[in-house]
């Protein structure tokens, strides 16, 4: 019932908002919202119980004659993305507080609505309904970034609404053509289309739309090229939205859905869909030493770790999934917590550009503090959130082939590299003219800050309870394999 | 039987109105008198009798398709007040031919015999080449009917070919009769004068249904028309002829597969190809409809070709949410084309900002008409979808999804337009009836998404 109560709750709220006109009540209760919704995600993990796979089950027939019921419950792997989402999105709604948005309602209107569709993402075990509330969000990520966007926002995000939704139309086929192949009578559970007896050609097919259209919402190299314009183009919000959770749902799908219904395409073909995250991660890792932009910058990173993150749960080996969950959650929260960066030091300079920043560490003392703890946690250093993560992800790769982990391990070299260099080149040397009058963060700012920074060493120190929770969330998964 | 007495009847009032002179009254008895057919249409349910020597058969898939039409129609009068709100002349003519062309439709969705179907066909085409024409001062209305009229008489006669040769092959009109003599006559082989017969049938109403090759005429058609009539065009008319299409297969080659699949399977990837390409080229909303019109004529040819237990309850349901956001983005354009005198997608600009259920209703429409859930459409699509591939049509199938994809590039300028650009200025103005009716459209296509079993069952 509290897997029920997670996804109508922020339904029913963003219907609400839609209507408010005062733009202060607007605020506040799409803040408490989120806020109400974070408590039941605990109140939710209190109950869960962690030998024990798909918990707090809710089952009702929707369609019964063609198979479809709405299913929604927990494993470990939903259980930590619903935990992300519900952690975020009041984070989200907050730092936007400081942003002038015209339309408040409808602004906040559709975050909430985007977090009820991605919750039910993370929770529906039927394939049909996994379906529906995955193009959910596409509608609330499009309007957000399209209606509160800079430069350019109509073509860019009219290619990022076109290229996912191409891709989710292929998953569309691929969901209904198991389906058809499920023992009869049909059935979208997911336990009849983990159950499926493909031949070896129709689980390449599968396996292929189930990638691309993955693939574009993560995004994995070489499906990126939506992606570093919208996160410009995007308010902070949407790029948040984008980067910390969308790009989630990709990922999610490649663990929940793909790797369970068509693995044996994996072990046939022998790593050969491995390289391709690979090379993004190389790829992706170049790009972004030369960025000048921050936003690009963070897009061209993203791509890397999430590069890194798909490679590791594609291994199929039990380490690497827990990994690739676990930096799920970290990546999450590190993007957000640097695009935060990127919006506070906008706000100040009105510029994003790094040349033209500089020795704001100087200045703004407890922003500098923040923003080095959140860049080790991207860089993955021992006892930050990354660390943790990576490290499980390296040595999956390292078992399944040693030259996929060496190459893989770049990551950590160039992630270093760049977000290094991009720190020396903002925060420190001399001020400049733009960053001369530069303030230090308040104590409203720092509370979301403060938030992330509290998850990103607590992961990074005592992950028990995160590695438990993938522990749990691989069980189902690996049992499926074997 | 009872809806086509209460329409005519509703049809002879109507004129009679006109001659008194009541012009208030006119669409409130219409709106009653549709109100009290679609009553009387339902309690035809589970009735399954024929009538005159099967010349008509009543049964559940007819009665819910005539439901549909006279609903549909329903909807499209609660927007007439609105647009002809500056003509004086009593439009008692007008409105009385729309509900003869829905007699010939509802004739349509009954037939048991091909005469009955050649005679609805007729009464809704006759009925509609006066509708297309119907604005005699404007050019382009003129040009309109000419070539629906030269074009649509044409083909009547290939269709009218088709049915003799058929009856010359069968001996008979009756659909059963013709099923009886295909299933004894398949092996070796159906006589080629049958298939051509067949085959002429099929474009005839092909036509109709505005597939192509043979959609030509549409883009023109629609774009002359008066709005309001565009409206009944592109959703009664289409459900109408594309329900008697599948009513014709599924009765006279019941059981029967391998002799017309390929042929519409092919129609409708042609269909959905070229409607959703040529779409995203149109400047103006009205004949960006025409081309989604014909798009989704394609989609739902895939009922004919993939026939199962709950392919008629998946056209149904298609059909449904095809026309209700249809006559939603028709309510919209017509609002926009009195505002703002043109339909051109700059016209568009900045609706959201004071006409915001405008602006809402259209976007539902446009984004149910791309099929994206939990709207209405995307469960239309999902059942005929399913049931394709379930026959094994993966290749249409993918055409077919392919071709969602692309009308992405067509549904979202309108809302691109009303959203993201600037804004024009000038208010639409419409009264509260109006409101209300888009609101309830908007509702319902998304109430239809949430709660497709209210339908999904019936058939």
């Amino acid at each position: 019932m509290l897997t029920l109560i997670l996804i109508v709750l922020p339904l029913l709220a963003a219907i609400g908002l839609f209507f408010v006109k005062n733009e202060r009540w607007a605020r506040n209760l799409a803040l408490a919202a989120a806020l109400t919704e974070f408590g039941i995600s605990i109140a939710a993990l209190v109950q869960f119980f962690l030998y024990c796979h798909c918990q707090l089950l809710f089952r009702l027939d929707w369609l019964a004659n063609y198979g479809i019921s709405l299913k929604f419950g927990m494993d470990g792997l939903s259980m930590l993305m619903t935990l992300l989402t519900t952690f975020l999105v009041p984070i989200i709604i907050y730092t936007s507080f400081s942003q002038k948005i015209y339309r408040v309602s409808s602004f906040y209107s559709l975050i909430i609505l985007m977090q009820a569709g991605l919750i039910g993402v993370f929770t529906s075990f039927d394939g049909m309904v996994f379906y529906i509330f995955w193009e959910l969000t596409l509608i609330p990520a499009y309007f957000i970034a399209g209606y509160w966007g800079g430069e350019n926002r109509i073509r860019i995000t009219l290619k990022f609404f076109a290229y996912t939704f191409s891709g989710s139309l292929l998953m569309l086929v691929a969901i209904i053509f198991l389906y058809s192949h499920t023992p009869l009578p049909h059935s979208f559970d997911h336990i009849w289309l983990y159950a499926n007896n493909l031949n070896p050609t129709e689980q390449l097919w599968v396996f292929l739309a189930f990638f691309i259209a993955f693939a574009i919402k993560v995004p994995i190299f070489p499906f990126h090229t939506w992606q570093p314009d919208t996160y410009v183009t995007a308010p902070y919000s949407g790029s948040m939205l984008l980067g910390g959770l969308m790009s989630k749902m990709g990922l999610f799908g490649l663990i929940r859905w793909m790797i369970p219904i068509v693995y044996p395409v994996l072990s046939r073909t022998d790593g050969l869909f491995i390289i391709i995250p690979l090379i993004g991660i190389v790829y992706a890792s170049l790009i972004a030493i030369r960025q000048d932009e921050l936003k690009r910058f963070v897009a061209y990173t993203s791509i890397a770790h999430l590069g890194l993150i798909a490679a590791g749960a594609l291994t199929l080996n039990s380490q690497a999934m827990q990994g690739a969950m676990i930096q799920m959650v970290s990546h999450g929260i590190n993007i957000v917590g640097l695009f935060i960066i990127i919006q506070y030091i906008e706000a100040r300079t009105k510029t994003t550009s790094i040349s033209e920043l500089g020795g704001i560490a100087l200045k703004a003392p407890r922003l500098a503090v923040f923003f080095m703890i959140i860049l080790l946690g991207s860089v993955a250093l021992p006892l930050t959130n990354g660390f943790v993560g990576e490290f499980l992800l390296l040595l999956g790769l390292f078992k399944y082939y040693w030259l996929y982990a060496a190459v893989a391990g770049l990551t950590i070299i160039f992630s270093a590299v760049y977000m290094l260099w991009m720190y020396q080149r903002v925060m420190l040397g001399n001020t400049n003219l733009v960053t001369e009058n530069f303030t230090d963060l308040s104590w409203r700012e720092m509370i979301p800050l403060a938030a992330i920074v509290v998850l990103v060493i607590w992961i990074g120190v005592a992950p028990g309870m995160f590695m438990h929770l993938a522990e749990n969330g691989v069980g189902q998964i690996i049992g499926v394999i074997r | 039987m009872n809806s086509i007495i209460s329409l005519s009847v509703l049809g002879v009032l109507v004129l009679f109105l006109g001659i008194l002179k009541k012009k208030t009254w006119l669409l409130p008895l219409i709106l009653v008198g549709l109100l009290a057919s679609l009553v009387m249409t339902v309690l035809h349910w589970n009735l399954n009798r024929s009538l005159f020597h099967n010349m008509l058969i009543i049964d559940n898939s007819g009665v819910a398709f005539s439901a549909v039409m006279i609903f549909s129609t329903f909807l499209i009068f609660m927007f007439a007040a609105q647009y002809y709100r500056k003509v004086v002349r009593p439009l008692d003519d007008i409105y009385a031919i729309m509900i003869f062309a829905l007699v010939g439709a509802v004739l349509m969705s009954y037939f048991g015999n091909l005469i009955m179907l050649f005679l609805g066909i007729e009464t809704l085409s006759i009925a509609l080449y006066v509708l297309a024409g119907s604005h005699k001062e404007a050019i382009t209305s003129n040009e309109a009917t000419l070539k629906y009229f030269l074009l649509g008489s044409f083909l009547s006669g290939f269709l009218l070919f088709g049915i003799a040769l058929i009856y010359g092959s069968s001996g008979s009109f009756d659909l059963y009769a013709i099923h009886t003599y295909v299933v004894e006559h398949i092996h070796p082989g159906l006589p080629p004068m049958f298939k051509a017969g067949l085959f002429l049938l099929i474009i005839g109403l092909a036509f109709k249904i505005a597939i192509a090759p043979f959609h030509f005429w549409a883009p023109d058609v629609y774009e002359g028309t008066p709005t309001l009539l565009t409206a009944f065009m592109a959703t009664v008319v289409k459900t109408a002829s594309v329900f008697a299409m599948y009513r014709f297969f599924s009765i006279a080659f019941f059981g029967i597969h391998g002799v017309w699949e390929m042929t519409i399977a092919i129609l409708a990837g042609i269909t959905i190809v070229i409607g959703n390409v040529t779409g995203i080229y149109q400047p103006n909303l009205k004949r960006m409809l025409a081309y989604s019109s014909i798009s989704h004529s394609g989609y739902m040819m895939l009922a004919m070709v993939a026939f199962s237990g709950r392919t008629a309850n998946a056209l149904l349901f298609y059909a449904i949410a095809y026309s209700i956001a249809t006559i939603a983005a028709f309510a919209i354009l017509i609002l926009v084309r009195e505002a703002r005198g043109n339909d051109y997608f700059g016209s568009f600009n900045g609706l959201s900002k004071n006409n915001r259920l405008e602006a809402f209703t259209l976007t539902v429409a446009m984004l149910s008409l791309t099929g994206i859930p939990p709207l209405a459409g995307f469960i239309g699509k999902y059942f005929l979808f399913a049931a394709a591939i379930e026959q094994g049509w993966l290749w249409l199938v993918i055409i077919a999804i392919a071709g969602s994809a692309v009308s992405v590039g067509y549904y979202f300028k309108p809302i691109i337009s009303m959203y993201f650009r600037e804004d024009q200025g000038i208010l639409l103005k419409a009264d509260w009836p109006f409101k209300i009716a888009i609101l309830f459209l908007a509702i319902l296509i998304i109430l239809l998404g949430i709660l497709p079993f209210l339908v999904s069952g019936l058939i």
